[in-house]
């Protein structure tokens, strides 16, 4: 039911969205660390919107009650102000306020701020799925579509008319006429499906700082394409010299040492694509985090050669994140640009540092592809 | 939407009110309604109100509300309202001895409002007048666009707390027509030897000339306003160069706050004499046997004491059953006072019996200063565990500073003076004769937040349109703070 209130409500989550967007870059550095996570919502800490006053400053200390002798430390941090006493603790360090923002509407703000177009499917939308849907009660039908509670219902209607029904002995036997099935329809619907596939090297070089950039941006990646794509699926590939696939946990959490071999990820990349998603009908998005440094200018190649021959025919874009390391030469992005700079299937984006995860993602999801 | 009373409750409700009035509560005709949750944080965020003008900051507390609800957090009762009839929102879920209890709870706040001297002149049709503001507001929303009103009440509440708390009941500046005789200037011109020789020295239009020369010097030095102005919206309303629909908004914030300050000045001693009298009503009326459980812990959350927080509902009734113990057995006047004998007073007991009389009495003449100044006794504050505390800065928390009684006090008094709010003038609205605002503050050992007054400042340029200034003290200086509308400067003062 609508509150009267609701529209006062909606002022200032429009507000709040507001700051939210003024604050985004903030946000974006934090990513999935903002807060609470639910399904649906994310709950966001926002600076406390106040309306200023000429007031007490803090500090100023106020009257209590209970046990304890002078000196004695009262409360974890600030007491609260209480009713027309002290104002101590009001305006003490930040007040926070807490608000429920959903995905969607994240993906949004993302969107207006970074001015990101919305998706342009492949095509796929001629590629159609039917689904069956339940929509309405038929007299006949086959006997697994019965409905219950419907032919019970018709049966107590007829034997409260005809007279028949006792309410001391409730007995209700359903005959033929009272019978009623379910009745389906077959819906099309358009394919949208999507598939991200993470991939990224886990090999020494890549510290966990590194790591931390990659899982902040791989969320905001989700979100966004979240937001396009009805059914997203992800994949997540590790490698040093060799690469496999793993599950989210484990993606962001090992740590192996030895060399790098690109091209590894790459070919298993490329098989799970084969395997599973056919290009025809499925928005595929390889994305790739790394130091940038390969084992060899012959793996690079090859590495240049697979994404050319295999993967960059299948896919809606293919985007190459370098992480900076201390320890990284930085050279792979080097060799990409120069061989695939031009690409318009292909993202490629420097990543300094958490700063610059903005306008990373502004690289990655800026084509629009 | 609100729901009447179920049949039930309204038995209870003719039970409550008999109780009430046997034990000579006087009361305006009281409405219960029963709201939904949802309903309650609605009118909770409102104020107490069930319609409001339109704002995002009911949007923003309904919002905390409902989070703290739902969270488990909060839980809302009650909501009563000053208003003739008086209405009084109950919690739908609430158990029945809840219901009760609440009941109880609201006729004291009912005798409370009608009696106390403080909301003598209050609207008691504010109910009306709320809905009529949010009409007046919504309609200069229609017509401006919602971003401009707000904003424009973004401002005005900014301002809303510099009003004079004392304005409905006293008259600070004399009938300008007296004044203006008392000060009459007389132009008495030359000296003269003999009285035969005064027409000749000074003739009349000599001193005529001279009498205006001299009222026009008084009116050059004159200040503006003659003296300061503790209500600075009613200022702001005469003074400042607002278009009619701002004026019309300032003038309804204005009175709405006019309408809070006596909740604000009373917020010990209302919620002391309703829970003084929702406890008397239950224990000795109301109450079933199997109730008693659930009441006692209700009365128990009510009552809790939390550490650093003064408790208004325990300190209220507390003190209330103070009083009246003390007027029960005679404990007070010159011979209780001067009495040291510390065995003679614990077992002093005049049998007066005057306590309830007392407490009436008290409920009706006096606000939270003067109740704490006038009753608050050593005694009790050892009993109520009373301390001061401040912030350590080296230790960087809260912590118990005293439990000197007279600091207690002191410090008691000193946040609840002028409703916890600074005290601040209008003092002139013609500064070094550029027609600049300056307000003063009068210090009283608390620096203003800096922070918020500079926000402050803003807004009230905003609305003088020429730079605005607060003389206050900052860190043992006095300083000036000003706000030209572009930029925020700050400077030391000679005093």
């Amino acid at each position: 039911m609508g509150l009267r209130i609701d529209q006062d409500h909606t002022r200032f989550k429009a507000i709040v969205r507001g700051k939210i967007k003024q604050n985004l870059r903030k946000y974006v550095q934090q990513g999935e660390m903002l807060g609470k996570k639910g399904k649906e919502f994310i709950s966001i800490p926002v600076p406390f919107i106040d309306v200023p006053r000429f007031k007490h400053g803090s500090r100023q200390g106020g009257v209590g009650q209970g046990d304890g002798d002078p000196g004695d430390a009262i409360g974890q941090g600030q007491p609260q102000p209480g009713d027309g006493s002290g104002k101590a603790g009001e305006g003490e360090g930040q007040h926070v306020l807490e608000v429920d923002v959903s995905l969607e509407e994240l993906a949004q703000i993302l969107s207006e701020e970074l001015q990101l177009p919305n998706i342009e499917n492949k095509g796929n939308d001629k590629i159609v799925t039917s689904r069956i849907k339940y929509t309405g009660i038929n007299t006949v039908g086959p006997q697994s579509l019965r409905h219950f509670k419907r032919t019970f219902k018709e049966a107590l209607k007829r034997q409260i008319a005809t007279g028949t029904y006792d309410p001391n002995n409730p007995v209700i036997v359903p005959r033929k006429q009272d019978q009623r099935y379910r009745t389906y329809r077959m819906e099309s619907l358009p394919q949208t499906n999507a598939v991200i596939i993470y991939m990224m090297d886990v090999s020494g070089s890549m510290g966990d700082e590194q790591k931390e950039i990659v899982r902040i941006e791989s969320f905001w990646l989700d979100t966004w394409l979240r937001n396009q794509y009805k059914g997203l699926e992800t994949r997540f590939i590790i490698h040093d010299a060799v690469a496999r696939e793993v599950d989210r946990e484990t993606f962001f959490h090992t740590r192996e040492s030895g060399g790098t071999m690109i091209s590894s990820a790459y070919k298993l990349c490329r098989d799970i694509i084969k395997a599973d998603y056919p290009a025809a009908s499925w928005n595929i998005y390889p994305f790739h985090f790394s130091d940038g440094d390969n084992w060899s200018a012959d793996d690079t190649r090859s590495c240049i050669e697979l994404l050319k021959g295999d993967i960059l025919p299948d896919v809606n874009q293919f985007a190459y994140g370098q992480v900076e390391s201390p320890y990284g030469s930085g050279q792979f992005i080097k060799d990409l640009r120069e061989h695939l700079g031009d690409h318009a299937k292909v993202a490629l984006s420097e990543v300094a540092d958490k700063d610059a995860i903005y306008g990373s993602i502004k690289d990655f999801l800026g084509k629009g592809r | 939407m609100p729901k009447s009373l179920t049949p039930r409750l309204m038995d209870l409700k003719n039970e409550i009110e008999g109780y009430a009035r046997s034990f000579g509560l006087d009361f305006f005709e009281q409405v219960f309604e029963v709201l939904t949750t949802e309903e309650l944080n609605m009118v909770a965020a409102y104020g107490g109100f069930p319609t409001r003008y339109p704002h995002w900051r009911w949007g923003m507390d309904y919002e905390q509300l409902s989070k703290s609800s739902e969270y488990g957090l909060s839980k809302i009762y009650e909501l009563v309202i000053n208003n003739d009839p008086c209405f009084a929102y109950l919690l739908e879920a609430n158990a029945e001895v809840d219901q009760k209890l609440v009941m109880a709870h609201v006729y004291g706040h009912n005798d409370f409002f009608k009696n106390n001297f403080t909301f003598k002149f209050t609207n008691r049709k504010m109910v009306d007048e709320m809905a009529n503001h949010a009409t007046r507001v919504r309609r200069w929303i229609d017509k401006l666009g919602v971003e401009k009103v707000e904003e424009f009440i973004d401002v005005a509440l900014s301002l809303e707390n510099l009003i004079d708390q004392h304005a409905p009941h006293i008259k600070r500046n004399p009938d300008p027509r007296v004044a203006e005789q008392q000060q009459n200037v007389r132009a008495e011109g030359f000296k003269v030897a003999k009285d035969y020789m005064r027409p000749y020295v000074n003739p009349t239009e000599f001193i005529e000339k001279e009498r205006k020369k001299l009222e026009e010097e008084k009116k050059q030095s004159k200040k503006f306003p003659e003296r300061p102005q503790r209500d600075v919206l009613a200022f702001l309303l005469d003074e400042a160069p607002l278009e009619d629909w701002e004026r019309e908004i300032l003038s309804l914030v204005r009175e709405e706050a006019y309408y809070f300050a006596p909740q604000a000045q009373t917020k010990i001693m209302n919620e002391g004499w309703a829970s003084y009298w929702h406890s008397t009503i239950m224990t000795t009326r109301a109450l079933r046997d199997h109730e008693i459980v659930d009441y006692a812990d209700h009365h128990a959350g009510t009552m809790a004491m939390q550490q650093g927080k003064l408790n208004p509902y325990k300190v209220g009734i507390e003190l209330y059953r103070d009083i009246e113990d003390r007027w029960n057995r005679g404990r007070f006047g010159k011979d209780w006072d001067e009495c040291d004998d510390l065995r003679v007073r614990r077992s002093w007991d005049k049998q007066l019996g005057a306590g309830r009389e007392k407490i009436f009495e008290v409920r009706k003449h006096y606000n939270d200063v003067t109740f704490i100044d006038e009753f608050l006794t050593p005694e009790f504050a050892i009993e109520q565990k009373l301390f001061t505390f401040n912030f350590n800065d080296k230790k960087n928390t809260w912590e118990i500073a005293t439990r000197e009684f007279k600091k207690v006090k002191d410090k008691l008094l000193q946040s609840l003076t002028n409703f916890g709010q600074p005290v601040i003038d209008v003092v002139d609205a013609n500064y070094e004769n550029k027609g600049e605002l300056v307000l003063s503050h009068k210090h009283d050992g608390v620096d203003l937040d800096p922070g918020y007054a500079r926000e402050t400042l803003k807004n009230l340029q905003s609305i003088w349109r020429r730079p605005v200034g607060i003389i206050t003290r900052a860190e043992g200086k006095s300083i000036m703070m000003r706000h030209d509308g572009t930029t925020f400067a700050e400077k030391k003062l000679e005093l």
